[in-house]
């Protein structure tokens, strides 16, 4: 399917709901080819090819509101699937704050022609082969170097979307990305029981960004080999220093709490923290949805507001909340968007080894594992797996330990960011540096 | 079905939004009998599946599945007091999978035409490279017993027969308590048609209907705010809107709500950890289940796969993953690679005896499929997955097991968990509890984490009561990218040792 032809059935499934019964309507298309190989150790474990398509259409019958997908996209299903919805829609509850945003919130010719270099020419450009060779590239550089080693298992995953937003106002908005995921994870054998593993890769839009499979194969076996001898330690109040790759976890904290809905329904510790501070003068993120290349871009979000840039947090004071258009109208606040985009940090001076140097007790968490958090309390648990550091050293692997303790406390605490921040994420997360975070182990 | 639901070309059922009102609209149960209506259903006939396998197996592959999906899903919300807003997908189309070996080979198809079909099994095929060609063996249907029969088809359920249910659950919680401030109710339901066919000669059906009511509760008290819910599931159909589950999901969204209220955090550490009855079921999910699927055994990267016939666990400790508990999320009639669904013993009599297998790891471990192998959906490949995880009763008594300890802290509702498969290490998110002080319930405590190691948990089980429940709320399991309905249960058991998250003294 041709990207013209997806826009007409996305202004054709508009068309139709109207003529249906509804007073205004959306319709997104999408369309995504993918491949994804995953090799353990020299054998192909799962090979996948793919194309698939979706239609997703958004009803409001004066100021009553349903939302519907189908992967069915012959016209004939669709006419139907479309003339019950419009019927359903019409027994809801009426709710005042459903309808289409407002004209002058989509976004203009500027922002829509803006080059984010989300989609790589050379997407066909790779053949089947030397994808392969990527993968056995990673095996080739771990085989042998450890009698440690159970498996190396390595993935490959690429995927070029398409896709298309038309709302019933006027609005029209088309995307196109690509992705490459290159990963390894090795799995070991700890002589002193368990069989850790870890591992190393990247997600990015464009194949010459793509981190080099050795490189990749040795930081996993390296990373995973770190994880022989884990243990957990006594109990205490530690600092704790994250590394960059997890820092979501942390920000989880605060970012689930700022979304519209949470607010509107009562379930944020951080209402009426506009303007004051929810975390240490550390703190600063700016959303960029601008960001070329970025795992996060866009030129319009989901409900097809334009995409904004905004310092969400400027020195630990909080500058804006994630509210869509439609919370933005429950609680008559001006919306900004309902998600983040690229989330960028400003970073400090030093890089995490040398934050490992100004600590004389704390844990290197390198790994969450579960645990929760309450967005209406602020209150979190986690379980935690890395590195014991003591004066400035780190000593050994530690695991099976939790983290507690409430978000409002918790960014108070951030004493120092990293310089490094996690470029194969939307959310490039620095490594965070914390005082006195409460420790469960023995 | 409804005839007025059936797609123009006769393949494709819609949602069905709107009842059409008759006296007798639930009298017709689901008339989806027989292999012949899924043929139909998918547009297919025995000589076309015979004719795309054979495509699937022409590269020199060992066997080759279709998975064909129909699945119709309604999400609806009452939110400020009003049905508000109703979500619909219909998902259809057909997986192929070819084996090479331990290689898979997936492709799928979301357009159901032979053309499409022989496409995606020329892609699927290209795992393999020569050998010896097979030809499908001709197709004969498996017949299959059906454990959950339902009374109300969501099919036949329209948005109007769900609104007035949810806004009484809505109004009870509110007049429950006056500290009550927001309420959230949302009903889920999915039915699902499956059809799996493969190159041994096996056809077989299933319908898999699913239903989910959740309550959530907000609520306000000298300044704080708390927020919880409670939530009810199974393979059922409208009937799981019963007087008693509308009672039991108004009264728990309210009680665990508010207690809240006067909850502390543990001391952080390494304590005597008791778990209820019923929703503790996620500890063996977790520190258990996952560690005994068959695949991480088969590639030697899980902490359990050098323990096949080793005692684990005292003598009173049993464990099953049990596909055929009738109308729980995880109950099957047959998994997603035509292998009957059966009882598989995991621990009998504290001795580990077995794992939980699909067609692949089977064969590595020369034994019989246990029925394990599920997917998510068409698009994705069948990996052993459990079912319904639970302990049976063991020979102790819940109030002997509280008296036992002096200091430690009992868990009763769950939000989450996870396992790191190769060292073995599990969390569980305790959303309610309660101290356990010198063998009595104390206070309540609330959000902490608990973190423990597998292997070491189940030598640590020291009693287990005669009081065996099954979670009543839904649950999906993730692995490798995949979601499935499972479910869980525990009788009482007191684990002697496990690290609490909490506040350092």
């Amino acid at each position: 399917m041709k990207n013209i032809s997806i826009k007409d059935k996305a202004e054709w499934a508009v068309e139709y709901a109207l003529k249906s019964g509804a007073s205004e309507a959306t319709a997104n298309v999408n369309e995504v080819k993918s491949l994804e190989i995953i090799l353990v150790n020299d054998g192909i474990e799962k090979l996948q090819e793919s194309n698939q398509k979706s239609l997703g259409i958004e009803l409001y019958c004066n100021n009553r509101y349903s939302s519907h997908s189908t992967n069915d996209m012959r016209e004939d299903s669709l006419k139907r699937f479309i003339e019950e919805a419009v019927k359903m829609t019409n027994y809801l509850a009426k709710d005042e704050a459903r309808s289409l945003p407002e004209k002058k919130l989509y976004p203009d010719k500027d922002i829509l022609n803006r080059n984010l270099e989300l989609n790589d020419s050379s997407f066909s450009s790779l053949d089947f082969k030397s994808k392969l060779g990527l993968l056995q590239n990673v095996y080739d550089t771990i085989k042998g170097k450890s009698d440690k080693v159970i498996n190396v298992t390595s993935y490959y995953s690429d995927s070029l979307a398409k896709g298309v937003l038309v709302h019933s106002k006027g609005f029209s908005g088309e995307t196109e990305s690509t992705g490459y995921s290159l990963y390894a994870i090795v799995s070991a054998n700890d002589p002193n029981g368990g069989k850790p593993s870890s591992g190393e890769g990247c997600s990015v839009r464009h194949l010459k960004d793509m981190m080099n499979p050795s490189e990749i194969a040795k930081k996993a076996l390296e990373r995973t080999l770190g994880r022989i001898g884990q243990k957990k330690i006594e109990s205490g109040v530690y600092k704790m220093l994250v590394e960059n790759r997890s820092g979501w976890s942390p920000m989880g904290t605060l970012l689930r709490a700022l979304g519209g809905r949470t607010l509107q329904q009562k379930n944020s510790y951080l209402e009426g923290m506009l303007g004051k501070n929810i975390a240490s003068e550390k703190l600063t993120v700016t959303d960029n949805p601008f960001v070329k290349k970025g795992l996060g871009s866009r030129h319009f979000d989901s409900e097809g507001l334009a995409a904004q840039q905004r310092e969400i947090i400027t020195n630990g004071i909080l500058n804006a909340y994630y509210i869509n258009d439609y919370y933005g109208k429950k609680m008559s606040m001006t919306p900004f968007t309902g998600s983040s985009s690229n989330l960028i940090y400003k970073c400090g001076d030093r890089t995490i080894e040398e934050l490992v140097k100004t600590i004389d007790k704390g844990i290197l968490v390198t790994e969450f594992l579960g645990g929760n958090f309450n967005s209406t309390t602020g209150d979190f648990s986690n379980g935690i797996a890395g590195f014991y550091i003591e004066n400035g050293e780190i000593k050994y692997p530690v695991n099976e330990m939790n983290i507690s303790g409430n978000a409002k406390d918790l960014w108070a605490k951030l004493i120092e960011v990293g310089n490094d921040p996690y470029v194969y994420s939307s959310n490039q997360t620095p490594s965070f540096l914390f005082d006195k975070i409460d420790f469960s182990g023995i | 079905m409804k005839k007025s639901s059936i797609g123009l070309a006769g393949v494709l059922v819609l949602p069905s939004f709107l009842k059409i009102h008759s006296t007798n609209a639930y009298s017709t149960l689901n008339n989806m009998k027989s292999i012949k209506d899924y043929y139909d259903r998918f547009n297919v006939t025995e000589e076309m599946l015979s004719k795309v396998m054979s495509e699937a197996l022409s590269k020199g592959g060992d066997y080759c599945d279709l998975f064909f999906q129909h699945k119709i899903s309604n999400y609806v919300i009452l939110e400020d007091n009003k049905v508000n807003r109703a979500y619909s997908n219909v998902d259809f189309g057909v997986g192929i999978r070819v084996l090479k070996g331990d290689q898979t080979g997936y492709s799928f198809a979301e357009e159901i035409t032979l053309a499409n079909m022989v496409e995606a099994a020329k892609t699927a095929a290209n795992v393999a490279n020569g050998g010896k060609i097979i030809v499908p063996v001709s197709i004969t249907e498996k017949k299959i017993k059906n454990i959950y029969p339902i009374e109300m088809p969501w099919e036949k359920i329209s948005i109007t027969d769900k609104m007035p249910l949810m806004t009484e659950i809505n109004e009870k919680i509110f007049s429950k308590d006056s500290r009550v401030i927001k309420v959230v109710i949302s009903c889920s339901d999915d039915s699902n048609y499956i059809l799996a066919v493969n190159s041994e000669g096996n056809a077989v059906c299933d319908f898999q209907p699913t239903g989910r009511i959740t309550a959530n509760c907000t609520a306000e008290s000298g300044g704080k705010k708390e927020t919880n819910y409670a939530d009810i599931a199974g393979r059922k159909g409208f009937e799981l809107f019963s007087r008693e589950n509308i009672d039991f999901l108004s009264s728990e969204a309210v009680r665990k709500t508010m207690i809240l209220f006067d909850a502390v955090k543990p001391e952080a550490g390494e304590m005597e950890v008791v778990l209820s009855a019923g929703d503790s079921g996620i500890l063996l999910h977790e520190a258990v289940g996952h560690g005994m699927e068959a695949d991480f055994n088969r590639k030697k990267e899980s902490i359990y796969s050098d323990m096949i016939n080793k005692p684990v666990a005292m003598d009173f400790v049993n464990i099953v993953d049990d596909a055929l508990y009738p109308e729980l999320q995880g109950s099957i009639n047959v998994d997603d690679e035509c292998n009957d669904a059966q009882k598989t013993y995991l621990v009998e009599n504290g001795v580990l005896t077995g794992y939980m297998h699909d067609k692949i790891s089977a064969k590595y471990y020369n034994l019989s499929p246990t029925g394990n192998g599920r997917r998510q959906s068409f698009r994705h490949i069948p990996i052993p997955r459990m079912r319904n995880t639970y302990m049976t009763n063991g020979p102790h008594k819940k109030d002997e097991i509280i008296q036992s300890v002096k200091h430690g802290i009992y868990c009763e509702s769950f939000t989450n968990g996870q396992v790191n498969i190769g060292p073995g290490d599990f969390t569980f998110y305790v959303k309610n509890g309660y101290l356990i002080e010198n063998g009595k319930l104390t206070k309540p405590i609330k959000d902490i984490n608990i973190i423990g190691n597998g292997p070491q948990m189940l030598k640590d089980i020291t009693m287990v009561a005669d009081d065996f429940a099954m979670t009543r709320g839904g649950w999906t399991c993730g692995k490798g990218g995949q979601g499935v309905p499972v479910s869980m249960g525990l009788p009482t058991v007191k684990v002697s040792r496990l690290t609490v998250g909490g506040e350092s003294k």
